[in-house]
């Protein structure tokens, strides 16, 4: 076809067609310049369908091209423009910052600071790895960009993972905590943690020797984080070199989150004597200590960390979720994200710390718990809502009525029950199933790839597992204790859940009970203050409807949340209760409004608590995070709380900051826990 | 016609992908036309028109348009060129690399590790001048949003953006040394603060990766960072890191139960020499660590590229902003400090800049006339330049007496002279008039110099001729001339350093700060286990002595400036550009490096009374074979010497235990040990 277009191409030319017209010709030749002169004009219509088969290569890649140059050279002017105009002009001129306004007021830097981040936040970079982590020396593979988990998931994920005898690194692989502020200020490149409140300790002059971040390896458990790297040393030997050097001032200690109990294993820790311990004598906190600013604490651990464990499910890593909503779901490492999780937090004996501690009296038992009688509302615009599980019914619903009132009292007590009905229904119609019955591991060798010990049970075992229908705090250890052995045995070592009868038992003396508040005193330290600084009115997890997963998939995860029970503060299968979205009001607060107020037996020399809670106000447009925001991790940028935290770094004591200062009902729920002070 | 119009700018020049594909189309389409231009016979006989019509349109669009394409197929390639690079495995470069060149030596870390080498002393990291980052803590509002961002070391961004500002927040304040008010810039601290110095030129970078082989960590290595442009005393005072830094080696001492291996780099040296004193003293001058502290904490200190005895470099970046000790900034960004970014007073800003960091005070030739000679005559005069390859010839080497003139020695001892002429005159014949009497005279009063502060504009015309009357300085007399037209910067500096050679050692005013940088006015501390190494390159070209020139310009100019037309000749080429050379790793000259190992330390003399090993360990110069090897594993450069796999692999092995003898004791290559014997010093 081709050949004949070109072959006409060639004879038609106009000085040729005119002397065809111009001459006589028989009627076959007519015909013939007949279909010449349609020649002509296809030939000419060809050149028009030519161009415009031109243009219609450059409609589809080169468009493309242009668009893109278009795209990027505008771009690019926009980013010369921003850069050239003056600093002063660019974004949202925001309130002053509590840094500033308190400088104003002649605030100065006086006491140092020690700032104790928590779990997940820190981040981890890697010092020695596989062949396939190549090119990654001290690059971060948690925090900053995770750029990691995309490049190589597999190969990140072992990298991480710890080793599931020992809960140490694994053989060849070290990852370590980065040292210094920068580990912890930014989570994420615009996510921050700590920069806020740096930023306005700065203001008020702090700089680098009076301001330590006291990085650790958060996957590991507290003592062996001074086994393997000296953190809390080097924590201690920080501290004293503070006090020399800023003029013998007591330092303000800020922990966060899971940073609050590794501060409490260390002031243990420290008063105890070597090897175990860091032979400071029992006087040291009274002499090195000002204060303690707690912020979020997990004082008595916190129901998420119960998901977590049996199912993977509660997200604690809720910093990604929040940053990328559904992330952790979508199957980036193939079918087995969930497995892949599992597998790898159960080898953090980080995690076991933050189990609720103090069994039933704190939590509740089957059918009352402190928290009876909390009144839902979610708020249509509440921070809830953007970071719920993808359930629309319940935000449909949630949008039509968005207070709830409660019809009956909630069961929070039971931690985990199977099923909506085993959730309300009275304990005496509940069907238990005696824990002996639960003793019979059957091993099951075929799922050996991925290890969550969930490989190990059988089927019929998991059923025996639903039949008991409802768990409290207590049961659950030993639920936990049953589906997970390995991982219990190693973390138990570590820590410890329980109340203490008596806390002169010289057993108290050990490692594992430091980080419990309940299980150990207070160091001799009159002077100092604690403080429990949270924010309140944020929906928070508290205790979870299961359902037996329906796959028999080899090593799937058997359980799920039941995430179609629905009603009052039952939302997705969770129930919840006020807090600041991790962080229960009674983990956070029962500690400081009674089971250290005053003088009892877990705080001896009397050492003054202080209440502040912050409520949640959800950010306006362009606020970013908020100022006034009571969620665990953007509470870090509260102005309130920036402004309490500078005031006592100053020099201020509780009761120049207004003492307590309580929204939640976390009086009254203390007064309903029963134990003995 | 309505299709054609849409017509956008189809270009001609553009080939069409393939006619054959497209043909049977068209003629489909054909058909369909023929039944439109029978029904719009004048569209017909319109078409030439149309289509030229068309081609014009297209040409004036294609101007825009092409440049649009031309960027996004740029960005398109680029990206896609990105995304394989990242989609590659990390390890392919090293296949190309090996492919080229030949399999690579393994790094001297994973080569001691398959020796079985491992981690042993904790490690202490002491930075030299201009290689610690500093980042920003407060500061004018100029400096809006850069808190906690890095103003020296990283990218250098903010020189450029705002260049005065950026001069204005890495100034001190110049009476006092310490920050200006309302600026706090300080020092980064852990690895971070000088592993790289600008994104992809390492400083300790290699050295932390090679230790992190045989198990080393955060928690066994340690960065001393400081503040490198105060002076030693004043980084205690301002940040206690003095402090600090004991404190990590005592907890670093604690929790692993060995020694630390101290190793600082260039002016980490003198810092940490500093140190040594500081943490013996008792308080509140000093740390209080009593005198067998450093018996206690301290195996080795292996001193790299050390400037024991000052720079010949900094007093030409003293005088006149010149000598770029900033070695790194250049050769980071070749000519950098010599464009005209800030304006026209590149140099002036630079020395108003420099000459607030008292830091560079230390670094001035110490030790005076005895070391680095006087005006006929210096230790080092028989060097023999040769341009390429570097070798020692004896023969040529006269014997060099005072008063022996001999053009073929150079007199070294001369820093400064003023003209070709005077650098290379027996000193008999130089006419010289002193110049500390003269009158400074009346200054320029110029209004249009003020923002930019440096010491010259307050001296008269009649100050700067008698400066260039005096014609020839030796070290002695540089002091006094710095002093001259520097007073307020010398006077700040003379509370901090000194640079003689004490006499009795015993005098209790050497107890003061200002003496413990300076090896020649101290003794080394009472811990006869500890060794000291002095490990440097040698075989590369380094600044020793200069010819000035007076500027022509006035009024906002420096008035004096190197002679770069003063050229050796056939004069074996030691004079370059109007400075003479000597052996030396680029910037520290070898009689300044080794001279203390190979000599002053040596055995037991009044200034190592106890008697601590030392050790020379020379690393001749060799350049990077290919452009695939970067910055070389045989640099014999002041900073390349970093990634020098000898030094490295001398490094772990001390770290991991072995001592100077395991290590072969001295390695010598340059003629130290014939220089330090000439030095007539009592020991």
């Amino acid at each position: 076809m081709a050949s004949v277009l070109r072959y006409r191409k060639l004879c038609i030319t106009e000085p040729m067609l005119r002397s065809y017209e111009s001459s006589e010709t028989p009627k076959d030749e007519k015909q013939a310049i007949e279909t010449l002169k349609v020649d002509k004009k296809q030939e000419k219509s060809q050149t028009i369908e030519k161009l415009k088969n031109k243009k219609k290569t450059w409609g589809c890649v080169n468009s493309c091209c242009w668009f893109i140059g278009c795209m990027c050279t505008t771009w690019w002017l926009l980013l010369f423009l921003y850069h050239c105009c003056p600093v002063s002009l660019v974004g949202f001129k925001g309130p002053e910052p509590p840094g500033v306004r308190l400088k104003n007021e002649g605030l100065s830097a006086l006491h140092p600071v020690v700032l104790v981040p928590g779990m997940v936040t820190v981040g981890l970079e890697l010092w020695e790895g596989r062949p396939c982590s190549r090119g990654l020396f001290r690059k971060r593979l948690w925090g900053g960009s995770f750029t990691g988990i995309l490049n190589r998931p597999l190969c990140w994920l072992e990298h991480l993972s710890l080793d599931n005898e020992t809960g140490l690194d694994p053989p060849g692989i070290r990852v370590r905590p980065v040292p210094g502020l920068v580990a912890a200020d930014y989570f994420a490149p615009g996510y921050f943690v700590w920069a806020v409140l740096i930023e306005n300790l700065a203001t008020i002059g702090y700089e680098g020797k009076n301001m330590y971040m006291a990085t650790y390896d958060w996957r590991l458990s507290f003592q062996n984080t001074e086994i393997r790297d000296q953190s809390l040393s080097r924590l201690k030997a920080n501290i004293e070199l503070m006090y020399v050097t800023n003029g013998n001032k007591k330092v303000v200690v800020v922990p966060h989150s899971m940073g609050v109990t590794y501060f409490l294993h260390f002031l243990k820790w420290v008063e105890a004597p070597p090897p175990m311990g860091g032979g400071g004598g029992p006087g040291w906190c009274a002499k090195h200590i000002k204060s303690i600013m707690n912020i979020g604490p997990a004082f008595l651990g916190i129901p998420k960390a119960v998901s977590a464990m049996f199912s993977a499910e509660a997200r604690e890593v809720a910093f990604i979720r929040a940053m990328d909503p559904g992330f952790l779901d979508s199957e980036i490492l193939g079918l087995k994200t969930m497995e892949h999780m599992m597998r790898v937090t159960r080898t953090w004996d980080s995690l076991i710390s933050l189990l609720p501690k103090g069994g039933d009296p704190i939590w509740g038992d089957l059918d009352s718990a402190p928290e009876d009688g909390h009144e839902c509302h979610f708020e249509t615009k509440s921070y809830f809502q953007s970071n719920s599980r993808e359930n629309n019914n319940s935000r449909n619903k949630d949008s039509t009525g968005p207070r709830i009132q409660l019809k009956h009292r909630t069961k929070y007590g039971r931690i985990i029950s199977f099923g909506k009905t085993a959730s309300e229904q009275h304990s005496s119609k509940l069907h238990k199933v005696a824990p002996m019955e639960l003793m019979q591991v059957i091993s099951n060798a075929t799922c050996g790839e991925i290890w969550t010990e969930y490989g190990k049970i059988n089927r019929k075992n998991i059923q025996k597992l639903a039949d008991n229908k409802a768990y409290t705090a207590e049961t659950f250890i030993h639920l936990l204790r049953y589906v997970a052995p390995k991982t219990m045995q190693r973390a138990e070592a570590h820590f410890s859940h329980g109340i203490a009868t008596d806390l002169d038992d010289p057993k108290y003396a050990h490692y594992k009970y430091w980080s419990n508040p309940l299980e150990t005193k207070l160091p001799d330290a009159p002077e100092m203050e604690i403080y429990t600084l949270y924010g309140v009115g944020i929906p928070t997890e508290r205790s979870y409807v299961y359902k037996l997963s329906p796959s028999d998939k080899c090593n799937s995860i058997p359980f799920r949340i039941d995430s179609s029970a629905e009603g009052g503060c039952l939302r997705g299968g969770i129930y919840f209760v006020d807090g600041d979205e991790s962080v229960p009001v009674i983990s956070a607060g029962f500690m400081c409004a009674k089971g250290w107020r005053g003088k009892t037996r877990f705080n001896p020399s009397g050492s003054a608590t202080y209440i502040r809670e912050y409520r949640h106000k959800p950010p306006g447009f362009l606020e970013g995070r908020g100022l006034e925001s009571g969620h665990h991790v953007d509470i870090m940028g509260n102005a309130a709380l920036i402004e309490d935290v500078l005031r006592v770094a100053a020099g201020a004591s509780g009761e120049d900051i207004g003492g307590d200062r309580i929204y939640s009902d976390i009086l009254k729920m203390s007064d309903r826990v029963n134990i003995e002070l | 016609m309505p299709t054609a119009k849409r017509r956008k700018g189809g270009n001609s020049k553009k080939p069409t992908t393939s006619g054959q594909q497209s043909a049977p189309k068209i003629d489909d389409k054909i058909e369909e036309r023929k039944t439109e231009k029978e029904k719009k016979p004048k569209d017909l006989n319109n078409n030439p028109h149309n289509i030229n019509s068309l081609k014009k349109e297209r040409s004036k669009r294609s101007c825009i348009d092409n440049c649009c394409w031309l960027i996004g197929f740029v960005c398109s390639t680029w990206w896609f060129l990105l995304f394989l690079y990242n989609a590659m495995p990390a390890s392919f470069p090293q296949y190309v690399t090996e492919a080229i060149t030949g399999p690579t030596p393994d790094p001297p870390g994973v080569k001691l590790l398959k020796e079985g080498v491992k981690a042993k002393h904790p490690v202490v990291f002491v930075p030299g001048i201009v290689t610690g980052g500093l980042e920003l803590w407060e500061g004018h509002p100029c400096m809006d949003g850069l808190f906690r961002k890095r103003l020296w070391g990283g990218t250098f961004g903010e020189v450029y953006k705002r260049p005065l500002c950026w001069i204005e927040h890495m100034s001190l304040d110049n009476e006092t040394g310490l920050d200006p008010p309302g600026v706090r810039v300080r020092p980064v601290s852990g690895l971070v603060a000088a592993d790289y110095f600008a994104a992809g030129y390492f400083v300790w970078a290699v050295l932390i990766a090679n230790l992190a082989r045989i198990g080393y960590e955060e928690k066994n290595m340690y960065m001393a960072a400081y503040d490198w442009r105060l002076s030693f005393q004043n980084t205690e005072v301002r940040d206690q890191t003095l402090s600090r830094m004991k404190s990590n080696i005592e907890l670093m001492v604690a929790t692993s139960g060995e020694k630390v291996v101290v190793i600082p780099h260039s002016m980490g040296v003198l810092y940490f020499l500093h140190f040594m004193k500081w943490v013996e003293s008792p308080a509140p001058m000093g740390g209080g660590g009593g005198s067998d502290w450093c018996d206690k904490h301290i195996k080795a200190v292996m001193n790299i590229g050390g400037p024991f005895l000052g720079l010949p470099k900094i007093v030409a970046g003293l005088f006149s902003a010149e000598a770029k000790d900033i070695a790194v900034a250049r050769a980071v960004a070749p000519g950098v400090l010599d464009l005209d970014i800030f304006g026209f007073q590149t140099l002036q800003h630079a020395m108003r800049m420099t000459r607030t960091w008292d830091s560079t005070m230390s670094l001035i030739p110490k030790g005076g006339d005895t070391i680095w000679g006087t005006l006929d005559w210096a230790p080092d005069a028989d060097h023999v330049c040769v341009a390429k390859k570097v070798k020692k010839n004896d023969t040529q080497a006269g014997e060099n007496g005072v008063g022996f003139v001999d053009f073929k020695t150079h007199n070294y001892g001369r820093i400064i002279s003023f003209g070709k002429d005077v650098a290379e005159l027996h000193s008999s014949k130089v006419e010289r008039v002193d110049f500390k009497g003269a009158v400074k005279g009346n200054s320029f009063a110029n209004r249009s110099c003020r923002d930019v502060w440096n010491e010259y504009h307050e001296m008269g015309v009649g100050g700067l001729e008698a400066v260039a009357d005096y014609k020839a300085f030796t070290v002695e007399s540089v002091l006094e001339l710095l002093q001259f037209v520097a007073p307020r910067m010398m006077k700040r500096g003379g509370a901090h350093y000194s640079y003689g050679i004490a006499d009795n050692l015993n005098d209790k005013k050497y107890e003061h700060y200002k003496y413990w940088s300076n090896p020649l006015e101290t003794r080394l501390p009472n811990a006869p286990e500890m060794e000291i190494f002095s490990m440097y390159g040698v075989g590369l070209p380094t600044e020793r002595s200069y010819v000035y020139k007076s500027s022509p310009a006035a009024e906002c100019y420096i008035p004096f400036q190197i002679d770069a037309l003063a050229q050796g000749g056939s004069d074996q080429g030691c004079l370059r550009s109007g400075v003479y050379s000597v052996d030396g790793d680029e910037t520290v000259p070898v009689l300044s490096a080794g001279f203390m190992c190979a000599k002053g330390w040596r055995g037991k003399t009044r200034f190592n009374p106890w008697g601590i090993k030392t050790y020379v360990k020379e690393y001749n110069h060799a350049p990077p074979a290919t452009l695939l090897e970067g910055r070389g594993t045989q640099s014999g450069n002041h900073v390349d010497i970093m990634g020098n796999f000898a030094l490295i692999e001398d490094i772990i092995r001390v770290a991991a235990g072995a001592t100077g003898n395991d290590l072969g004791g001295d390695q010598v290559y340059s003629d130290i040990f014939k220089w330090s014997e000439r030095i007539n010093l009592q020991l």
